[in-house]
């Protein structure tokens, strides 16, 4: 028995000016999978996380979340394009870390975590803090939970941005290069708590990485994309070690040089 | 000249309450009007920013004498009321310093990083709490040193309510004037212009108060503007 997919993207077209960033992509994630993206920069793979996180708008096509439309809602029996509130309703359960960790200034860590937990679920102070110092322990930062996040170094801010992420029990996470701004040696600790994330939980984990390492371990499929199609589609093993396409080899062999 | 100094003092002084309520009446009305009028600027609907930007282009535009004395002389005639002139002072220094506000707002609001606003998104705050929680604490550190500006600007120009006779030290000044010798006139002009100065360096005072608490509040130290 099937499950509805937790996300489909159907013909899904996006073009910024003159360029096709995505040209009639389909794409299924089931729940609980992980998927990871990658492909060449201007392939596409951050655009889909960003549709998925209504920070675009398809120019054509559906997105479907959990068994509902993202991009579009029913009004007197039409698909229309979404407006801000049903987005956001649907949304709800999609988090998003970035390569930047964007953790907000003007608020130490714990309230970083706390603001939509009661913002947007309601949930009580209490409630949400003690979610919150949970979440820490388990990125191994409780002890910073009042400190500002200026004071954290690259690795310790992209821990509680995932921990933030969390915070919304989201069913869907999207990583979007999400070590590519650390040093290298901080790495390792934001990756091993990706893998402990995916071994503990059954959220369900659309990935974009240049660590194909991590992305072989990690997840359960990789879909190599190029000018906006998914062009190669497999398991890690045999994508990452032995692709079907010229392209993925190509991409692959690059990928790995310039380490 | 100096034999007269302490009464060219002690009269110039009692002009410093309606100086100083002009200004602080004119800096509350700033702030209000610059964050309505800011805050429309970045509105999502046209119309909204079409209404702040007509009120923006207009006070910004158009002579800070001129509106004093249409606030004075024309509105009683049209509206049979007669509003009192610290009042309507106050009024057109709110509305006209108000209208660059505005701007000062709109470009702090816009230099906030839009990874933020994602940050926020991704979290599915709501617009409101978007701006109100997240962007506008980060904008605030931004608009402060201008708004420094801004509020000194608006002190030098409660001048202008001398020419609608409010009783501020300019016009104290002027009502001593016609009968004193250059000596005197010297003094009287170099009291007040100590006056103001005096008079902007608390406005400056109390806006570094605020600037550095406000920078501490994002993490920032003020002193080098540098991160940590």
């Amino acid at each position: 028995m099937p499950a509805e997919p937790m996300i489909v993207f159907e013909g899904v077209h996006k073009r910024f000016g003159d360029s096709v960033v995505l040209s009639d992509l389909d794409l299924a994630v089931d729940p609980g999978e992980h998927v990871t993206l990658i492909g060449p920069s201007g392939s596409g793979k951050t655009t889909i996380l960003r549709l998925l996180m209504c920070l675009e708008r398809v120019d054509a096509g559906t997105i479907r979340v959990g068994g509902r439309y993202l991009s579009h809602m029913h009004r007197r029996g039409e698909l229309v394009p979404a407006d801000e509130k049903h987005s956001r309703d649907v949304r709800r359960r999609i988090g998003m870390v970035f390569q930047q960790f964007n953790l907000f200034p003007n608020m130490s860590v714990l309230g970083n975590l706390i603001e939509a937990p009661t913002r947007v679920l309601g949930l009580s102070r209490a409630e949400a803090t003690e979610r919150a110092a949970e979440l820490l322990d388990m990125v191994g930062l409780a002890e910073k939970i009042d400190e500002h996040p200026a004071r954290l170094s690259g690795g310790q801010q992209q821990r509680v941005a995932i921990a933030r992420a969390l915070a919304m029990r989201p069913d869907v996470l999207l990583l979007d290069e999400i070590t590519s701004a650390l040093d290298p040696e901080l790495v390792a600790g934001v990756l091993r708590l990706l893998r402990r994330i995916g071994d503990t939980t059954d959220i369900t984990i659309l990935c974009v990485t240049h660590e194909i390492g991590f992305a072989r371990d990690f997840s359960d499929r990789v879909l190599m994309l190029d000018g906006g199609r998914v062009i190669e589609d497999g398991p890690p093993d045999q994508l990452l070690r032995e692709p079907r396409q010229p392209r993925t080899k190509e991409f692959l062999a690059a990928v790995l040089e310039g380490r | 000249m100096l034999d007269s100094l302490p009464l060219i003092l002690s009269f110039l002084m009692a002009g410093v309450p309606p100086t100083v309520l002009a200004t602080v009446g004119g800096i509350a009305l700033t702030v209000v009007l610059s964050a309505v009028a800011g805050l429309a600027l970045v509105s999502r609907h046209r119309a909204v920013r079409a209404v702040s930007r007509v009120y923006v282009e207009f006070f910004r535009g158009t002579s800070e004498v001129v509106q004093l004395f249409w606030i004075f002389f024309v509105l009683p005639a049209l509206v049979g009321y007669q509003i009192i002139p610290l009042g309507a002072g106050i009024l057109v220094l709110g509305l006209n310093h108000g209208a660059y506000g505005a701007e000062i707002v709109r470009g702090a609001v816009r230099a906030v990083p839009r990874a933020q606003h994602e940050g926020a998104v991704a979290l599915s705050l709501s617009p409101w709490d978007r701006m109100r929680r997240v962007v506008l604490p980060q904008a605030v550190v931004e608009m402060l040193p201008p708004f420094t500006n801004l509020f000194i600007q608006l002190l030098k120009s409660t001048a202008l309510l001398s020419l609608v006779v409010v009783d501020e030290v300019v016009r104290r000044g002027q009502l001593l004037v016609p009968n004193l010798g250059v000596g005197e006139k010297l003094t009287i002009y170099l009291v007040e212009l100590v006056i103001y100065l005096v008079l902007a360096l608390l406005i400056t005072a109390g806006m570094r108060l605020l600037e550095r608490r406000a920078a501490a509040r994002v993490g920032r130290v003020p002193a080098t503007g540098v991160a940590t």
